[in-house]
């Protein structure tokens, strides 16, 4: 298929999945940061700006609760924000439109009819992110219910496990007490983890156990070595060549390195080595993204953003 | 100012029940202030759309209850009840020594009843409570509590004081709204969340589980809790399955449940599973046909006997009825003097026992005023309030009160205390009631802050229930100065905590590719986007 529809797929899968785990995540946070002190409102927006990635704008008042909703949810201009993504997930619809199944194009072209359409205040916020999770969720639905399991799919689904990797890491940091003032209860709703948590654990309850899950769990489709496996399979199904010895390509590399030690990774200090997973976790996504990126798309990438960075 | 309050002040005139939010002279009471600025920032337009979704969310969710046959979204009201802290200390003590009291009144009843040798209670009173089974008497419930989980009634009079109004201990439902309720509200009106310190109600699971365990039967280790809901139509349900949810145990129907030589067992795929604890939300008539109603398809065959011998905790124990009968209630005040050595904190309200031939005769003169109830009954079943009665109605109620002096209580009317409630695009005073809730592990009991308020919706009604048109509203238990105290921010900056993150590694080095790991983790927190290097 021709590289440049294949990178349109690859982000789609990403921003979409991108829009949906920022919805999750700043619907649990908000919550919680509402009925904090104004002070501890600042710092912690602050700080789950700073986690997200998303620019603090200098000239601006200090973060507060309404900054934090204007930057995640409907900066248009934010790339990372939830509009910001959800637009940029129908651009790349647009382009590709004659390979993506039509109930696909439709429900992200609605979706972006839809943005501007939401009160920006806080409960505006609530019911914004309750939309957001189900279009995405229906979006990924008729892709999942139409699209034949061709290349152009593996490359949705690449997309979407990358970017699903990335995301659980950023929730599983934010389930910092210290910074966010988030349990872990609540850090495993922003995954929609909390039942299927509760079920494997039965009385089990505690941080480590969550982390645990959210970073290990082979089972729930949201964690991060679930998701790394979903990323090694569908890097498998685009190029299936089998050589007997590891000589693969480097995103597969990355990937399949970064999971397997989390897989049979030994820990009794599981919280205190954390962060240094999470940032592993993400090293090994980007840097798998960038090793997909020259292998697949080079020549669309230069034919097509030449003179668009500095 | 908005105009939701303007006829306020002149319904409360109407009517001589204690306001929650207001004092008489129309002074608004400080700990209402907060929520107060809020509802007056409101318009109607955005009052109704609030509480449209928090309509639709709750239907969306399943929270419902019956209403003539029909599924209705569970009736949240969109203005809070906030009780101050220091004032609901008092009340969760007084919940917690009734609990108590009620506890030792039950074991005491099914043993050796010494209340009754030492001349506190009549013994016909309590052998001829409906729910007194001879069943379960004489062993002591394995994990050794009986009243695990129990909702005592309190009502406010027009003086504000609150009174018990009666106590729950057999199956207490309702606590699922109130943490529906509040998850409900901090969505619909965040604004009156911000900086208030309100006492949070989600870790009422996690209570209930650690209590339901740590009442297994002895040398359990990791005892298997279940809960039994007596099937997807008793209007419960939504609760058994939430709190199942919450705690991650399996929901199961009677049928799922075997007994073998005197232990419980569920079907599950892999196999017969023990069971260890069950927390029953279901009758005791229903629960086991062996002991009860042989034609009961709900429940258990053995199921009594294996908590005989020791093998499985039910919680809450068959035979609690008898503490929630309201004739023994008229005598709570006495047991908790009697097995505790304290006066209650809580008063009851005043009661006829028309079993005594003055109080029958006082209540036959004035069956006009007064409220009357059976003993037995639960969710204002039977109950009969004097002045909104007909003539033929008392007339009934006179001949059966006649032919059943033990089966009645009588009370006087009591004016409910009233907290503003949105009806027809405008504030008006509703009267409430407050049921909180009281988990018992066996050491400890601990109350959840609040607990569920219902409210009637019609204005001057008394009746809160939601089968009769009632609704609720979240109740929150607000400690002062939650909001001022965050001056100074207690949150670690990102930036900070990263860098007294410990150095140690765990990773191989050949992840250690960069010159500096903290630059690229800062490059790391950037998210990549299309058309290659992060932005």
């Amino acid at each position: 298929m021709l590289s440049r529809i294949a990178e349109s797929l690859f982000w789609i899968g990403r921003y979409v999945e991108r829009a949906d785990g920022t919805a999750r995540i700043l619907d649990v946070h908000l919550e919680r940061l509402n009925q904090l002190p104004l002070a501890e409102q600042r710092t912690v927006s602050a700080n789950l700006m700073s986690v997200m990635g998303v620019d603090i704008r200098e000239d601006e008042s200090p973060p507060g609760l309404q900054q934090l909703v204007t930057r995640m949810a409907f900066d248009l201009q934010q790339p990372n924000s939830i509009a910001g993504s959800l637009s940029a997930a129908r651009e790349n619809a647009r382009r590709a439109r004659e390979t993506v199944s039509a109930p696909v194009w439709e429900s992200l072209n609605a979706t972006w009819n839809g943005l501007t359409s939401h009160r920006q205040d806080v409960v505006g916020t609530y019911r914004f992110c309750t939309w957001v999770i189900e279009r995405t969720a229906t979006a990924q639905g008729m892709a999942d219910s139409t699209m034949s399991r061709d290349d152009s799919w593996q490359f949705l689904a690449l997309g979407r496990s990358l970017e699903r990797a990335d995301m659980t890491a950023r929730m599983l940091a934010t389930g910092d007490e210290e910074a966010f003032r988030l349990s872990w209860a609540n850090m495993l709703r922003c995954a929609g983890a909390y039942e299927s948590f509760l079920r494997s654990r039965r009385a089990a309850f505690g941080d480590t156990y969550a982390v645990e899950f959210l970073l290990l769990d082979r089972l729930f489709p949201r964690s991060v070595v679930s998701s790394l496996r979903q990323v090694e399979q569908a890097l498998i199904a685009l190029d299936p060549e089998y050589s007997r010895t590891g000589k693969m390509d480097s995103a597969r590399r990355l990937v399949g390195q970064a999971c397997t030690f989390l897989e049979y990774h030994h820990s009794d200090d599981l919280l205190g080595e954390l962060p240094e997973h999470l940032e592993r976790v993400r090293a090994a996504c980007s840097g798998a993204s960038d090793a997909i990126t020259s292998k697949y798309f080079a020549q669309a990438a230069e034919q097509a953003w030449t003179g668009e960075h500095v | 100012m908005s105009d939701l309050f303007a006829e306020y002040p002149k319904a409360m005139q109407r009517s001589t029940a204690f306001d929650e939010m207001f004092s008489p002279d129309g002074q608004l009471r400080s700990e209402y202030s907060g929520v107060n600025d809020v509802l007056q920032s409101l318009t109607v337009p955005d009052v109704s759309a609030r509480a449209e979704t928090m309509a639709r969310t709750f239907l969306d969710r399943g929270v419902t209850f019956d209403f003539a046959g029909e599924e209705r979204a569970w009736p949240l009201d969109i203005v809070p009840r906030i009780i101050p802290g220091d004032e609901w200390n008092g009340i969760s003590a007084g919940v917690a020594q009734r609990v108590k009291a009620l506890e030792m009144f039950l074991n005491d009843v099914y043993d050796r009843m010494e209340i009754v040798r030492d001349g506190v209670m009549p013994r016909s009173l309590i052998t001829t409570s409906a729910h007194f089974h001879r069943e379960v008497h004489g062993f002591s419930t394995p994990g050794g509590v009986r009243v695990h989980i129990s909702g005592i009634d309190l009502v406010r009079d027009d003086t504000g004081t609150f009174r018990v109004l009666e106590d729950n201990v057999r199956v207490p439902s309702g606590v699922s709204y109130v943490l529906e309720n509040r998850r409900a509200i901090a969505k619909g009106l965040p604004e009156a969340f911000s900086g208030a310190a309100i006492r949070p109600v989600e870790e009422y699971p996690r209570r209930l589980l650690s209590a339901l365990r740590r009442t297994a039967p002895e040398g359990v280790d990791d005892p298997t809790v279940v809960v039994l809901t007596p099937g997807v139509y008793n209007s419960a349900y939504f609760e058994h399955t939430l709190l199942a949810g919450m705690m991650g145990v399996e929901l199961v129907e009677g049928r799922d449940l075997v007994c073998r030589a005197n232990r419980v067992y569920m079907r599950t795929t892999e196999g017969e599973q023990r069971v260890d604890v069950i927390y029953k939300r279901l009758d005791d008539d229903f629960l086991d046909p062996l002991q009860f109603r042989a034609d009961s398809m709900l429940g258990v065959p053995g199921i009594v006997n294996a908590a005989r011998a020791g093998n499985v905790t039910i919680a809450n124990a068959v035979g609690n009825g008898v503490a929630d009968d309201k004739l023994v209630y008229t005598y709570v005040p006495d047991i908790i003097r009697y097995y505790m050595g304290e006066e209650p904190l809580i008063p009851n309200v005043d009661t006829f026992r028309l079993e005594e031939p003055e109080a029958r005769e006082e209540v036959m003169d004035r069956l006009a005023e007064l409220v009357v109830k059976p003993v037995d009954g639960s969710g204002g079943k039977g109950l009969v309030i004097g002045p909104a009665a007909t003539r033929e109605e008392l007339e009934a109620l006179r001949q059966k009160v006649l032919a059943d002096p033990r089966g009645w209580i009588a009370q006087p009317v009591l004016q409910l205390s009233t907290v503003p409630t949105l009806a027809d695009d405008t504030f008006g005073p509703r009267h409430v009631d407050l049921r909180p809730f009281a988990i018992n592990d066996g050491d400890d009991v601990w109350v959840l802050p609040g607990g569920l308020t219902r409210v009637a919706l019609t204005e001057g009604s008394l009746v809160v229930n939601s089968s009769q048109g009632g609704g609720s509203k979240d109740t929150w238990v607000v400690d002062e100065g939650g909001a001022e105290t965050g001056e100074v921010s207690t949150a670690v900056p990102w930036s900070t905590r990263r860098a007294h993150r410990s150095t140690q590694r765990v990773w191989p080095s050949s992840f250690h590719t960069d010159a500096n790991p903290s630059d690229a983790y800062d490059e790391q927190q950037q998210q990549q986007n299309q058309g290659g290097s992060p932005c």
